[in-house]
């Protein structure tokens, strides 16, 4: 009978599934240690990478990017330069270090990689800093500007004692809504992005006090295209101190890393133009993950090149959610052929559940709904203009952008910066799912159109409370064989006959009637 | 917990068939994708069924282009009592009936007064692909109205009440009648709105009746019993439903039929994945009987013995 070799078929396919998940699984969890719950979150190691991206011009090309060193708060663990056919030095100018990168010839679009893993040292970590005290090189000045610069010094060392009131003093002079004649013409002379630092480093020069403008990047948990950060270091006691640009506090935030000091850019290139610079940061999970992924090189070199790990970090980031996107898929098998619940579309509460990663899930169903219900009313007012289908979807499309812009801006007003995030809604999704609403709220009834946004609502909500589950994120990220498991139940589900849940009440006569 | 267990197991004894089971079990094994045009396209099932002798109600037109919207005033000056279908509408969305022209307007069934404008509007919503699955460019229907067998009038609502039939490789397995309530806007179907009656299938007499998941004996409207009613031309009725398998190929289909005053059964449309709720109409599950068909349909060799069959196995009492 072919029904039953089909189901032999099935069973095999999804046993087989399941059984090399399962099996990966199992031989990363006890074989490899790999671990099984998400890292805590004070975790110590981060992940930093430098994307260069630039147009060689076919002739020599080089370019140079500065790159960290231990600090006292950092330390570098590790470190890799991905540049395939480029020759490579570092130095260490000054109190940096630096990566040369070179090539004799290259043309076209070119991609550079360094990645490094640092470590967050707690209070206590030796200084490495030189104990000598730097030489102060006087500042480069203008006759008119040496002036303005002596008659600033003169009034900050009247009325400071020390290194510490003496850069408050400066940065409260700098940053001072009046400043006075002499600062004014400082600053304006300086131009540049941060002048106020500029100028503060040179004052302090010029009174024979070391300091350097340094620079470097917030750590954060998987991020992209991370702003660099400046700030100031004056040496002190014996050793360069932080301070904030601002209000001239000593200050570093922990989370701020020192990536390198002086006047110069991150990167210069010769030989080529459009150079673009992208660093990426990610928390490293876990340290056993890392010593997990070692040991997988080791002992099964097949499996970590199959890692996820060995992936740019900002592909990860993309990963991170993709992977568990089966996740919310699965959860809408279930609850439309298990359960029952109807809902507009297929896949449209997935892409739903998708947006309420970025707008929370309060905000994302109240959001949701106001759109909704805003577009359903625009819609049924368009009825009455007897437009065509498309034009009519495309002027629901415009209308739709035009609410989204409406409430961001509504609600920046009246300071709700959490709605601004509709922006993320992927708004012909919303369109489709207006324009289904309001045929089957005319052909069956409001009481339909509303189980059905409800239905797709719940469902959406279920898939995002999954998706969005720390550990279960971790698992799928840190084992995507789990994904086959996955796969292999939903294929028996594809054959699963029984009834619906909801269908236990829909028949509800006919169970007892016998 | 307990309770719903309890009810699952209620269900299973009764032999009611699920919406999985009816997809994974019936639909997908017995209707190959490629035959599913020859039901989906109600223009295609009305040549087949014409082709094949069976009657069902005159096409007056199709409208196939925007430009032809136009002229469809001419077409309607000659028949003012007139049905709009989208040719691959499903589920009775898109299905507008009328009975005559007044005033530089069309009379809707339920009395309401549509303008050209809005009827044009209509029609482009057809056309534009509203009411077909996944929204692909349609057809729009001008058909004719049917003027339901006297036996009706007592019991529907306006609106043209149809008789459905199941069938199962080629045996009808369970019927039902659906009466158009003032609710269902002259529509028969059941989530619209439409009464369901339960069919005897060996005499034809309406069983008890079915408004919304609730059993009723009388139809809200009117008041009369809709139990107890002997359809006319029953014999008739079973003997086109069967003959539909060999119309399309198709193992599990719904056949959907009206009774014309004066031409008889007339076949509206065939259904590929026909609704469920005709057990609820019922108060019987179709699973027995599917079963029952397929143990016996190697021995069923033309359409009377199909239709003797269903008579005295699907008998009710």
């Amino acid at each position: 009978m072919p029904r039953r070799r089909t189901e032999r078929h099935l069973y095999l396919l999804a046993g087989t599934l399941a059984l090399i998940g399962l099996g990966v699984f199992v031989y990363k969890v006890w074989g490899l240690d790999f671990p099984l719950q998400a890292g805590q979150q004070e975790q110590r190691l981060w992940d930093l990478e430098v994307k260069l991206t630039f147009r060689a011009d076919g002739a020599p090309a080089k370019l140079s990017l500065f790159i960290p060193r231990d600090t006292r708060r950092f330390q570098l663990v590790d470190e890799n330069f991905v540049s395939l056919g480029y020759g490579l030095a570092t130095s260490r100018p000054d109190a940096n270090r630096q990566v040369t990168w070179s090539i004799r010839r290259a043309k076209g679009p070119q991609v550079l990689f360094y990645r490094a893993t640092v470590r967050s040292l707690t209070a206590g970590g030796s200084p490495p800093d030189t104990g000598a005290r730097p030489q102060v090189t006087a500042p480069e000045l203008t006759e008119l500007q040496k002036s303005a610069m002596q008659t600033l010094a003169g009034q900050l060392k009247a009325e400071s004692a020390d290194t510490t009131t003496l850069v408050g003093l400066l940065l409260a002079k700098l940053n001072a809504q009046n400043p006075g004649e002499a600062v004014a013409l400082l600053l304006h002379d300086e131009g540049g992005a941060q002048p106020v630092l500029q100028v503060a480093v040179k004052a302090l020069q010029f009174m024979g006090v070391p300091a350097r403008i340094a620079h470097g990047v917030e750590l954060k948990e998987l991020t992209r295209q991370v702003p660099i950060i400046s700030w100031f270091q004056v040496y002190e006691g014996n050793l360069w101190r932080s301070f904030n640009p601002k209000t001239g506090e000593a200050w570093v935030p922990d989370r701020y890393f020192t990536w390198w000091r002086g006047e110069e850019p991150i990167a210069q290139l010769s030989g080529g133009s459009r150079l673009s610079v992208e660093i990426a940061t990610a928390i490293n999970t876990e340290s056993a993950l890392r010593g997990a992924t070692a040991r997988a090189q080791v002992q099964a070199p097949a499996l970590s090149a199959l890692s996820l790990f060995s992936l740019p970090i900002d592909t990860q980031v993309v990963y991170r959610i993709l992977l568990t996107v089966p996740l919310g898929v699965f959860i809408l098998v279930l609850l439309r052929n298990i359960v029952g619940v109807k809902t507009f579309g297929t896949f449209m509460p997935v892409l739903i559940a998708l947006a309420f990663r970025e707008t929370q899930l309060l905000w994302g169903v109240t959001l949701f709904c106001v759109i909704v219900a805003l577009g359903l009313a625009i819609r049924f007012y368009l009825e009455h203009l007897k437009l065509l289908l498309v034009p009519r979807l495309a002027a629901v499309v415009v209308v739709v952008v035009l609410l989204m812009t409406l409430i961001s801006l509504l609600s920046q007003r009246m300071g709700l910066p959490e709605a601004l995030s509709i922006a993320l809604f992927p708004m012909v999704i919303i369109t489709m799912t207006i324009e289904r609403m309001s045929i089957v709220w005319e052909e069956r009834g409001a009481a339909e159109a509303l189980t059905q946004a409800g239905g797709s609502l719940a469902v959406a909500s279920l898939a995002y409370l999954v998706m969005n589950e720390r550990h279960i994120e971790h698992l799928v990220f840190v084992f995507p064989e789990l994904l086959l498991v996955l796969l292999a139940a939903i294929l028996l589900l594809g054959r699963y006959s029984g009834y619906r849940l909801l269908e236990l009440k829909r028949f509800k006569a006919l169970a007892g009637g016998r | 917990m307990f309770a719903a267990l309890r009810r699952w197991r209620g269900l299973a004894q009764a032999g009611v068939l699920g919406l999985n089971a009816r997809n994974a079990r019936y639909n997908l094994v017995f209707n190959p994708r490629r035959l599913l045009p020859l039901v989906d396209d109600k223009l295609t099932t009305k040549r087949l069924a014409h082709a094949a002798g069976i009657a069902v109600p005159e096409c007056y037109g199709v409208i196939e282009e925007e430009h032809e919207i136009k002229a469809v005033h001419e077409l309607l000056a000659e028949h003012p009592d007139f049905v709009i279908k989208p040719a691959q509408g499903s589920g009775g969305d898109g299905i507008q009936v009328f009975t005559g022209a007044a005033k530089g307007h069309y009379r809707k069934i339920s009395g309401d007064l549509v303008s050209h404008d809005a009827l044009e509007h209509h029609l482009s919503n057809i056309l534009s692909g509203m009411y077909s699955l996944g929204g692909q460019p349609d057809k729009a229907i001008i058909e004719y109205r049917v003027r339901f067998d006297p036996v009706f009038e007592r019991l529907s609502y306006q609106g043209v009440p149809d008789v459905r039939i199941i069938v199962f490789l080629g045996v009808p397995v369970m019927a039902m009648v659906r009466l158009p309530t003032r609710q269902s806007d002259g529509k028969a179907n059941l989530h619209q709105g439409a009464i369901g009656s339960g069919i005897d299938m060996a005499t034809g007499r309406t069983l008890r009746a079915v408004w919304h998941n609730e059993v009723v004996e009388d139809h809200p409207d009117t008041g009369n019993a809709v139990t107890g009613v002997v359809i006319p031309a029953w014999d008739k009725l079973l003997d086109i439903a069967a003959r539909c398998y060999e119309l399309t190929g198709l193992g599990y289909q719904g056949v959907d039929m009206v009774l014309d005053r004066d031409l008889g059964p007339l076949v509206l449309e065939l259904n590929a994945r026909p609704g469920l709720n005709i057990q609820i109409a019922n108060q019987a599950g179709l699973l027995p009987r599917l079963d029952a068909i397929e143990r016996a349909v190697e021995g069923l060799t033309d359409v009377s013995q199909r239709v003797a069959f269903a008579r005295s196995r699907f008998a009710v009492g």
